[in-house]
């Protein structure tokens, strides 16, 4: 009589607990389903994440300094940089070694590149530096100090050894300190002198505008959705061609044609000058400023509103507005207490869209803003591909990145991201 | 593995022995990258299509040219360089130098001698500004104006670009340091030769600021060489800086009421580098290309179809007329003698140690 031990259990027909057998073949779906997904996931890891990564990672990585001057660095340490006294023969010594070296496998102009973006100058310095090292013999040729200083003066200048110092640690936060207009001292993170400060100010001005293109994209996308969830069908598709018509030319002539239609002697003012609404000498500027970024994002970002918008208005059945109405609401109160509430979802999945691709737009204020209607990105492009200091630029996404994950958050906190509706 | 072991000592040994024996190794097929547009267009004629018949050569054309230094560096670091040789300016030239991302020249044997047998050394001369760079031409940053809106006395010096009261209106500058801030210190009464070294100078550069201001408010600022070209068609502006090719095609090829300053023009160069990193064949084949596209006839027949002056001494006098228009090229070089001596020389060693800092303080000093 064994067999009854456990009657609390039922079992399945091989005799295993059916809660173990149904587990084990949830189980398997479940991995059966992520071998599905898995060629996706490998692809997005691989050509999504990791790059992203790797160049957000260049943001603190500073190894190429002790990498090339690795005895000057060693050296450098039994310095005190607060002191107003030049490193001594050790110091100058073994920088001959190392740029001798350097100079020998060509990297020296590299790290000349690198700390030159710390100090104007230490690039050629380094150059003119390195050609006349190659002749030394560091075995017998020293002291160096005086003939480093004779090769330039400024190797007797104790700012190039701060410089040298403090950006030699492997991992730096220097690129950081830069990109909110500070910078790293011997004495600790300092402000950037004020003519020099832009960048905080580029920050501030992205999202500003960017709100403001949000909202002005809500205004005018508003209308356009409800129209389109509540014409009949072939109106509502001949309408949502004329909404998706601009998705179809290309974004640069988009926003040349707002050139053409905003400058001084553009279309829209020869209009009003013509019309006698303005003088022809008060020709009204609005292009290559605030406005004309602001108008031009604002029509480019448009469909990215409207869409969302109108998919969650056509989900709301009209008979609830004639329920308020019958109940004796009027027109307004109908809309406000009853239709809006229900549109909010496509309100605020069309305004997360639309402010995250603002905020990190560039061609466009490129183009049509002019020096004040520049935005962050656009100093990010000008790190990557023009100064080539990616550092900086990798430091200027990330920070852009947390501020956008930032926003996220608070949205998801105050509205609830539950709310977000991209349709259905 | 024998023969890839064969082969590559062959490459080798093809490369040792110069470009006589390189013949029988090198790659069929090469990408080469430039600006687009117009200027692509004058080295396809003068450069592209005779090399391709001459060898046959499949050329793939990429206008990456204004982001190839920041893609040449990634291509680097992911160990996969897709360009056999690319078009850059002189300064982005050096800094790929530096980077070790551009191969060195060797003018005597890379490069082809003149036809009177000067060498290509001699006959480039002071254009070779960088070890890793081939100059191909000279090109300017200089104004034009409209000759409808200036009044009846035309400027003709760069400082009149200054003066707001005797020309009213709009003008058009390049929103970055360079060239900007060499115009107002020269029209601050600094001397060409010193305005280097006062604009090492904290001291200099606000003065320079200082001038600027004085124009601030009616200044259009661009980002791109075709901005001022539409600007003056458009009649935004009444003066503009902008390349001299660009100039040069809107007032001949599109009739434009414009004319050109030429004073204070501002030199650069534009030219080749090879990317490191290249395989031997392929190496091999840029090598061939650079020998025969930058000897003295090439350079010369470039100037049928762009108004941008060769950079080699001994292609000048060869310079004839447009392809199309039938005008004689020689006056509208930057190189000819009347415009050369209102010439000013870039300095591309400042700007390779002040760019970043001067940047960062001219776009603040914009937002402002």
């Amino acid at each position: 009589m064994t067999v009854s031990t456990k009657t609390d259990q039922i079992l399945s027909a091989d005799g295993m607990p059916l809660k173990k057998s149904l587990g084990r073949a949830l189980r398997h779906q479940k991995r059966r389903a992520l071998m599905l997904v898995a060629p996706l996931l490998i692809f997005i890891f691989v050509a999504f994440i990791m790059p992203i990564v790797s160049m957000l990672f260049r943001s603190v990585e500073n190894d190429i300094v002790v990498n090339t001057l690795p005895q000057t660095v060693m050296a450098l340490q039994s310095w005190n940089a607060e002191t107003e006294e030049l490193p001594d023969e050790d110091v100058y010594a073994a920088f001959a070694a190392d740029i001798k070296l350097a100079a020998e496998t060509k990297t020296h102009t590299k790290v000349g590149l690198r700390l030159n973006y710390e100090q104007a100058g230490i690039a050629s310095l380094f150059k003119k530096t390195a050609r006349k090292v190659k002749k030394w013999d560091i075995e017998s040729d020293g002291p160096f100090k005086e003939k480093f200083i004779g090769v330039h003066k400024n190797w007797g200048k104790i700012e190039i050894w701060r410089t040298l110092k403090v950006h030699s640690s492997r991992y730096t936060s220097g690129y950081f300190l830069n990109a909110i207009d500070m910078r790293k001292t011997a004495g600790g993170p300092k402000a950037q002198p004020e003519d020099k400060q832009i960048l905080l100010l580029l920050f501030q001005r992205t999202i500003i505008m960017s709100l403001v293109i949000t909202g002005s994209c809500i205004l005018l996308g508003y209308p356009v959705a409800w129209l389109l969830a509540n014409v009949p069908l072939r109106k509502a598709n001949l309408l949502l061609i004329l909404v998706l018509l601009p998705f179809w030319t290309s974004l640069l002539v988009r926003t040349s044609a707002w050139k053409v239609m905003l400058q001084q002697q553009g279309v829209i003012n020869d209009l009003l000058v013509q019309l006698g609404m303005v003088s022809d000498g008060a020709r009204l500027v609005m292009i290559n400023n605030q406005t004309g970024t602001i108008v031009a994002m604002t029509h480019i970002l448009l469909p990215f509103m409207i869409l969302p918008m109108y998919s969650v208005m056509q989900t709301i059945p009209p008979t609830y507005l004639r329920a308020a109405k019958s109940l004796g609401a009027t027109d307004w109160t109908a809309f406000w207490r009853v239709y809006f509430p229900q549109s909010v979802p496509g309100i605020g999945a069309g305004s997360i869209l639309v402010f995250i691709l603002a905020i990190g737009y560039y061609i466009t204020p490129e183009i049509v803003g002019g020096t004040k209607g520049v935005f962050i990105s656009n100093r990010i492009a000008y790190s990557i591909l023009k100064s080539l200091n990616w550092g900086l630029g990798a430091a200027l996404a990330t920070i852009l990145l947390v501020a956008v994950l930032i926003l996220y958050w608070a949205y998801d906190k105050m509205v609830g991201i539950d709310n977000v509706k991209l349709g259905g | 593995m024998t023969f890839t072991k064969t082969f590559v000592a062959s490459a080798a040994l093809s490369l040792a022995a110069g470009a006589t024996f390189a013949d029988g190794h090198m790659a069929n097929e090469m990408t080469i990258v430039s600006w687009g547009g117009a200027y692509s267009a004058s080295q396809l004629n003068a450069y592209h299509t005779p090399y391709a018949a001459k060898t046959g050569v499949t050329i793939l054309n990429d206008d990456s040219s204004s982001t190839a230094v920041a893609r040449l560096r990634a291509m680097n670091e992911a160990n996969n360089i897709t360009w056999d040789v690319v078009d850059v300016e002189a300064g982005p030239a050096m800094q790929l130098c530096d980077e070790g991302l551009a191969m060195v020249i060797d003018p005597d044997t890379m490069l082809a001698p003149a036809p009177d047998g000067t060498s290509a050394a001699d006959d480039f001369g002071d254009m070779l500004v960088s070890e890793c760079f081939i100059p191909q031409i000279v090109y300017s940053t200089t104004f034009g104006y409209r000759t409808d809106l200036v009044g009846s006395t035309a400027p003709t010096s760069v400082c009149d670009v200054f003066d707001t009261v005797a020309y009213p209106g709009k003008r058009s500058l390049f929103s970055v340091p360079i060239n900007t801030m060499e115009w107002a210190l020269l029209c601050d009464g600094v001397a060409k030769a010193d305005i280097y070294d006062v604009l090492e100078t904290p001291e200099g550069q606000d003065q320079a600021l200082a001038k600027l201001d004085t124009i601030k408010d009616d200044v259009i600022w661009v980002s791109s060489g075709a901005d001022t070209p539409q600007l003056l068609a458009d009649g935004e502006v009444v003066m503009g800086a902008t390349y001299n090719g660009r100039l040069f095609a809107l007032i001949e090829e599109q009739k434009q009421p414009v004319a050109m300053i030429w004073d204070g023009q501002v030199m650069d160069l534009d030219g080749w580098i090879i990317p490191t990193g290249l395989s031997p064949e392929r190496q091999a084949r840029a090598l061939d290309y650079i020998m025969f596209a930058t000897d003295t006839q090439r350079l010369a027949d470039q100037a049928k179809w762009i108004s941008y002056g060769p950079a080699r001494a001994s292609s000048a006098p060869l310079v004839g007329k447009h392809a199309d228009l039938g005008i004689d090229m020689g006056p509208h070089m930057p190189t000819a003698p009347e415009n050369l001596e209102r010439a000013f020389l870039m300095n591309y060693s400042f700007w390779a140690d002040y760019r970043d800092d001067l940047d960062a303080k001219f776009q603040t000093w914009l937002a402002k």
